[in-house]
């Protein structure tokens, strides 16, 4: 470890990546590739076994309150046009072949194609994930440096701390306790939804949006601040012992300087991949977040689709959740590899 | 490993002298905490009846010291109906913690012992649970079983064990390739001996530490699926449920409803996390002399 750190990061050491061969692409894209759908199919008969385990009558959920009053010849309708009565692998078979085809089937709980209600709330769930992402990146980064470059003192201990509790704070109680200080009790901000009551959600501004907005992405921001937060210290912790940082304090480098040139770079490796790896907690996050704030994006569509028995829906969204999660844990990969130069960009082989 | 703690600097006079006291320190922290949990339960479950009896003339009253969390919409005195949603939490945590903790044992056995084909499916079964957003994992498993508490309770049980199982399954594979465990099979002893002389012994604190460990994931778990209004029936004292119940009354003011409530469920939370990482202090021989 020292010995490699001696080498002053992103200078000197072998610089292999540079130009990888096109094949190596090729074969790291397509290895990645092959992963991912042996995953996808994975999900979908986890998911089809889960929902066929499921006792909710699909026609109850469908009608709802109203289902006293269907006659058997009604449900028998409804039964037929679904295929209900099929035997299960005939369904699987239509559902697979379906979904090879993009058609995810229609959602009841919405009365649209299910791609259609994943794509329009995904979109407006978009701005909330990503407002809430970089917030706590950012300032995940920068607490874990400032912890690190003041090490035992009593700022140190005080953002631990802060860290610490936040990850043992549950999402939404934090979502509730900014609801009632900051919007309820101060007013500076909506309570729910994201654009105002009572207005065409297409006429609201940009300043409207961005206010609805900020509430649900601080809540948010909150999940993924606590572990960036404490891998960059301990990352920098340690760059700020080695041998890089002796021989730079020797030529007479300190203070933010020494940080900027010696530790940064180091640092962000872990927090870039667990950045990356944080989309899978962030997206269960938003269901909660969006609860809270009645924000109608993905995540409070997958509440509904749940509670009233949406089959459809629910497994388009486990699957449309699985490619992000996958995308993201792949772009931290490659991230990390373009930061870290000890290792090679596209060698194809898989992690560890 | 050994051989570096005896050599290195760990053990100088200075903190060989310094190491009873932060050993005592937590044992006494797992005590004391242990304590408290417990007292959460027993109190959880003597309070039941209080907790469901409402009191119509004492609605929605801020904390005093008749209520020192206040009552609700229905004059339900908060504090004993957060100590009732505490005890179920912790049940289903212990419940969970176990079952999970269980499986992943299992798993990472199964792994380490049966060969590399064996090895392949159980991280491509880890990468699969892991692929989904455990929510999502979590709504889908509790809509199976058709909600209920024991929708939320199976769903939670059976959903935490992947990173338990990651983990096992790297400090098995690390044991059985080291030289102590080739030296074992060279000297000729059986499989079983070697997995219960040497594997056994290197996975217990492991394993003890993640089961503790699961708990708080589990805890939040079962928390928020009864705050998006899975399973449990709206009446039960569950903390997701008082939490959710006291959106609607925000608007009005009531900010104790949400505040004491999450805040208790917060000190437990990581009360079990401090008590699961003074037992990693006490029992990981990395750490141990520290």
């Amino acid at each position: 470890m020292a010995v490699e750190l001696l080498s002053e990061p992103g200078a000197s050491s072998a610089p292999p990546t540079d130009n990888p061969s096109r094949r190596g692409i090729v074969n790291f894209v397509g290895r990645r590739l092959v992963h991912l759908i042996g995953l996808l199919v994975g999900v979908a008969l986890l998911g089809f076994v889960l929902m066929e385990l499921s006792p909710v009558d699909p026609i109850d959920a469908y009608v709802g309150g109203d289902a006293v009053r269907l006659g058997e010849e009604q449900r028998a309708l409804i039964a037929e046009r679904w295929g209900l009565d099929d035997p299960t692998p005939e369904r699987l078979a239509r559902w697979a072949g379906n979904l090879i085809t993009g058609d995810m089937g229609t959602s009841t709980v919405f009365n649209a194609p299910v791609t259609h209600v994943i794509g329009e709330r995904f979109v407006a769930s978009l701005a909330l994930l990503a407002t809430a992402w970089l917030l706590s990146g950012v300032l995940g980064f920068v607490l874990g440096l400032v912890a690190a470059a003041t090490r035992g003192s009593l700022l140190d201990r005080s953002i631990r701390w802060f860290a610490y509790t936040l990850a043992s704070a549950p999402t939404f109680w934090v979502g509730l306790l900014l609801l009632t200080l900051v919007a309820v009790q101060l007013g500076w901000a909506p309570t729910s939804g994201a654009t105002p009551v009572g207005l065409d959600p297409a006429a609201a501004t940009l300043g409207q949006r961005l206010h609805h907005l900020f509430l649900p992405a601080l809540t948010l921001s909150v999940v993924g601040i606590a572990p960036i937060t404490l891998h960059t210290r301990a990352r920098a912790v340690e760059v700020l012992g080695s041998d890089v940082v002796l021989f730079a304090r020797a030529q007479g480098d300190s203070g933010w300087s020494l940080i900027r040139h010696r530790v940064v770079r180091n640092a962000a490796v872990p927090a870039l991949m667990l950045q990356f790896a944080s989309i899978s907690e962030l997206l269960g996050g938003s269901v909660l977040a969006e609860q809270v704030f009645n924000y109608p994006g993905l995540g409070q569509a997958t509440v509904r689709a749940g509670i009233q028995g949406d089959v459809p829906l629910l497994l388009g969204i486990a699957l449309f959740a699985t490619v992000l999660v996958y995308v993201g844990n792949q772009m931290g990969d490659i991230a990390q590899r373009l930061v870290d130069p000890r290792v090679p960009v596209f060698d194809g082989g898989a992690r560890q | 490993m050994s051989a570096r703690a005896l050599s290195g600097p760990g053990l100088s006079i200075r903190e060989a002298g310094w190491l009873p006291d932060r050993r005592r320190q937590a044992i006494w922290t797992v005590a004391a905490l242990a304590l408290v949990l417990a007292a959460v339960v027993v109190a959880g479950t003597l309070l039941a009846d209080v907790a469901a009896k409402p009191d119509l003339m004492a609605r929605r009253q801020p904390p005093s010291l008749a209520h020192p969390f206040g009552t609700d919409w229905l004059g339900r005195d908060l504090l004993a109906r957060t100590l009732v949603g505490l005890r179920l939490s912790l049940m289903v945590g212990t419940l969970a913690a176990a079952v999970s903790a269980s499986i992943a044992l299992v798993l990472s056995g199964v792994a380490a012992a049966l060969g590399r084909w064996m090895d392949t499916a159980v991280s491509w079964l880890v990468d699969l649970f892991l692929a989904i957003p455990h929510l999502i994992l979590l709504i889908l498993v509790a809509f199976a079983l058709g909600g209920g508490i024991s929708g939320v309770v199976v769903a939670v049980a059976l959903t935490h064990w992947p990173t338990l199982t990651r983990l096992l399954r790297g400090e098995a594979r690390r044991v059985m390739q080291s030289d102590y465990v080739r030296l074992s099979h060279h000297l000729g002893k059986p499989g079983w001996w070697v997995a219960r002389h040497h594997l056994v012994r290197h996975l217990v604190p492991q394993f003890t530490v993640g089961l503790i460990l699961l708990f708080p994931h589990a805890i939040l778990h079962e928390a928020a699926l009864s705050f998006l209004g899975f399973g449990l029936p709206p009446d039960s004292p569950a903390i997701g449920i008082i939490l959710s119940d006291s959106m609607r009354e925000l608007s009005s003011g009531a900010w104790w409803l949400a505040l004491l409530p999450g805040f208790a469920l917060l000190a437990v939370v990581k009360s079990v996390d401090v008590l699961g990482e003074q037992l990693r202090a006490l029992t990981d021989p990395r750490s141990v002399h520290e």
